[in-house]
């Protein structure tokens, strides 16, 4: 039953950022998901603090704010201090979570929270934090359920804001023509990334949580050339990697987090060799029967 | 030479735009009639690509305001469409043609509305008047940059707007996409519409527009393209710049000898 909810979690964190992936990834975005999953910890403290208690709506508020507060501020540095964009993004979240860190070091005493599991999660633990009814019936765990409802919001956002997503990711200048917030949909989708983010911090941690947001896209952007087709091949990358990185850390005794995350790079590796499109032995062998 | 029209589709007053602080564009007033061909020609740097992006709100302006059909932008965002660059976008994107051209139905559908057969069909039809109905299912990176030219008219025209802005459209095109291109604007003209080019080849510049703005950072003239395309007016626009006199020169010379018949 152990290896279901570990298996389950990594893959609604999957599914979650393998959807949100294939949008950053297409605007060349990816590290700014990278940037959020580490600069929301200061968010997360804050509202620990604030509530006394590890509950989980006004965590997701406090690092839903710190994450849409560090694309604004990535955008910031950028346009008006005319830093390069890597850099803005180095500078904003780097500083971001160095706070976080020394909040939770000043507050240690009083906040449940360390730097180790912020970063590399620990997914083992899932299936100890059961939510029992009065009955004393086990619903399973609350990180499962919790997971459950913010797939479901990130599954409905893309769905409905589809077509916008598409064309703001694509062609900002002609969605702006055409009467289409480019901002308003840059933002939805920065507070989409942040609630995953804070949704599977704790979980998973925020090496996988990065692993996810990129890995699976760019291997499913290897795969193919239609956009709805990468969205279904992520997620189902995703989900073959949470599997797969499970057993491969049963049999190594290893951390689930990393093996799911080597996983993942071992499914971009294979497409990169092997894609039908754009696989490197695939082209060489097309190049060479061209060239006789 | 400004000529101010009555009724104009798009209104320009006193527009100023900077980057950085540095003006790109310096009070422009204009007026553009209805149902013309109107070519933005000047040097570059000039700021041809500014001033259309400024007319759909694109880009911040200093001062000064744009009205089209008497309106602020906002009210009319469905009868406006734009032709970006070519090169504004990244065309490895895994899209295929005919997802790109059905964009052009997005603004009218709205919020959470998804694409049905009505727009599909205005899609199509839009790819068979570009010629380019073939290349529905082409994923958009096996395309030719004439072909990517086309698809991005298709999606302007599956948008069955008023006015169609748009930037350089002959850049980098074949000669058979140039004549297709230019024809199709002929057609939209004669239908009422109007089209504003980009434009920087002033060879074709008479033979293609009805109306020309010359622009070099401020308004040179606007126009009908006979009164405005004089040897005095394109010095202004491209005083100094030995390379374009050149062409200037040669623009003059087929003026006194006309190569080709004007359609």
């Amino acid at each position: 039953m152990n290896a279901f909810w570990i298996i389950l979690t990594g893959s609604l964190v999957a599914t979650c950022c393998s959807l949100l992936g294939c949008f950053l990834i297409l605007r060349r975005m990816a590290m700014v998901g990278d940037a959020i999953s580490h600069a929301v910890l200061p968010g997360i403290v804050i509202a620990f603090l604030f509530t006394g208690a590890r509950d989980t709506v006004p965590m997701l508020i406090g690092a839903g704010l710190l994450g849409v507060l560090t694309t604004f501020l990535i955008e910031f540095f950028h346009r008006f201090a005319r830093v390069q964009a890597d850099a803005a993004i180095g500078v904003t979240f780097t500083w971001l979570f160095a706070i976080g860190i020394i909040l939770i070091s000043v507050f240690a005493g009083q906040v449940d929270l360390d730097q180790d599991c912020v970063l590399y999660g620990e997914i083992a633990y899932v299936p100890l934090d059961l939510i029992i009814t009065e009955g004393g019936l086990s619903l399973g765990p609350r990180t499962v359920w919790m997971l459950v409802v913010v797939t479901f919001l990130i599954g409905l956002f893309i769905v409905l804001g589809y077509k916008e997503l598409f064309l703001t990711t694509f062609d900002p200048a002609f969605a702006a023509a055409i009467g289409i917030s480019t901002t308003l949909w840059y933002y939805l989708l920065m507070g989409a990334v942040s609630l995953t983010t804070v949704a599977s911090f704790e979980s998973v941690g925020a090496i996988l949580v990065v692993a996810f947001l990129v890995a699976p896209p760019a291997t499913a952007y290897l795969l193919t050339d239609d956009f709805k087709t990468m969205l279904g091949i992520s997620v189902l990358l995703g989900i073959i990697a949470s599997f797969a990185g499970y057993y491969l850390a049963v049999w190594l005794d290893g951390s689930i987090a990393g093996a799911i995350a080597t996983v993942t790079g071992i499914e971009f590796l294979l497409a990169f060799l092997f894609s039908p499109s754009q696989g490197r032995l695939r082209r060489q062998k097309r190049v060479q029967t061209v060239g006789h | 030479m400004i000529l101010q029209v009555e009724n104009p589709v798009v209104e320009v007053h006193d527009l100023t735009v900077s980057y950085e602080r540095k003006p790109v564009l310096w009070g422009i007033d204009l007026t553009l009639p209805a149902g013309a061909l109107v070519g933005v020609i000047g040097p570059n740097g000039a700021g041809k690509s500014t001033l259309i992006k400024a007319m759909m709100d694109l880009l911040p302006v200093s001062s000064g305001y744009v009205r089209i059909f008497d309106q602020p932008l906002k009210q009319v965002y469905s009868r406006i469409s734009y032709v970006p660059q070519r090169e504004s976008v990244d065309w490895d994107f895994p899209a295929s043609v005919f997802d790109v051209v059905l964009m052009g139905r997005y603004g009218q559908l709205g919020l959470f509305k998804r694409p049905r057969k009505a727009d599909k069909d205005a899609a199509m039809e839009a790819l068979e008047k570009v010629g380019m109905q073939s290349f529905a299912n082409r994923q958009i990176s096996q395309l030719s940059g004439g072909q990517q030219q086309r698809v991005f008219l298709a999606r302007a025209l599956a948008q069955n707007a008023d006015v169609y802005f748009m930037d350089e459209p002959f850049a980098g095109v074949d000669i058979a996409t140039e004549t297709a291109i230019i024809q199709l604007l002929r057609q939209m003209r004669d239908q009422g519409k109007t089209v504003i080019v980009v434009h920087h080849d002033l060879q074709s510049a008479s033979e293609y527009f009805d109306w020309v703005v010359l622009l070099n950072m401020r308004l040179v003239a606007s126009g009908p393209t006979e009164q405005v395309l004089n040897q005095e007016l394109l010095e202004q626009t491209y005083g100094g710049k030995l390379t374009l006199l050149s062409k200037v020169g040669d623009l003059l010379r087929k003026q006194e000898f006309p190569a080709r018949e004007k359609s």
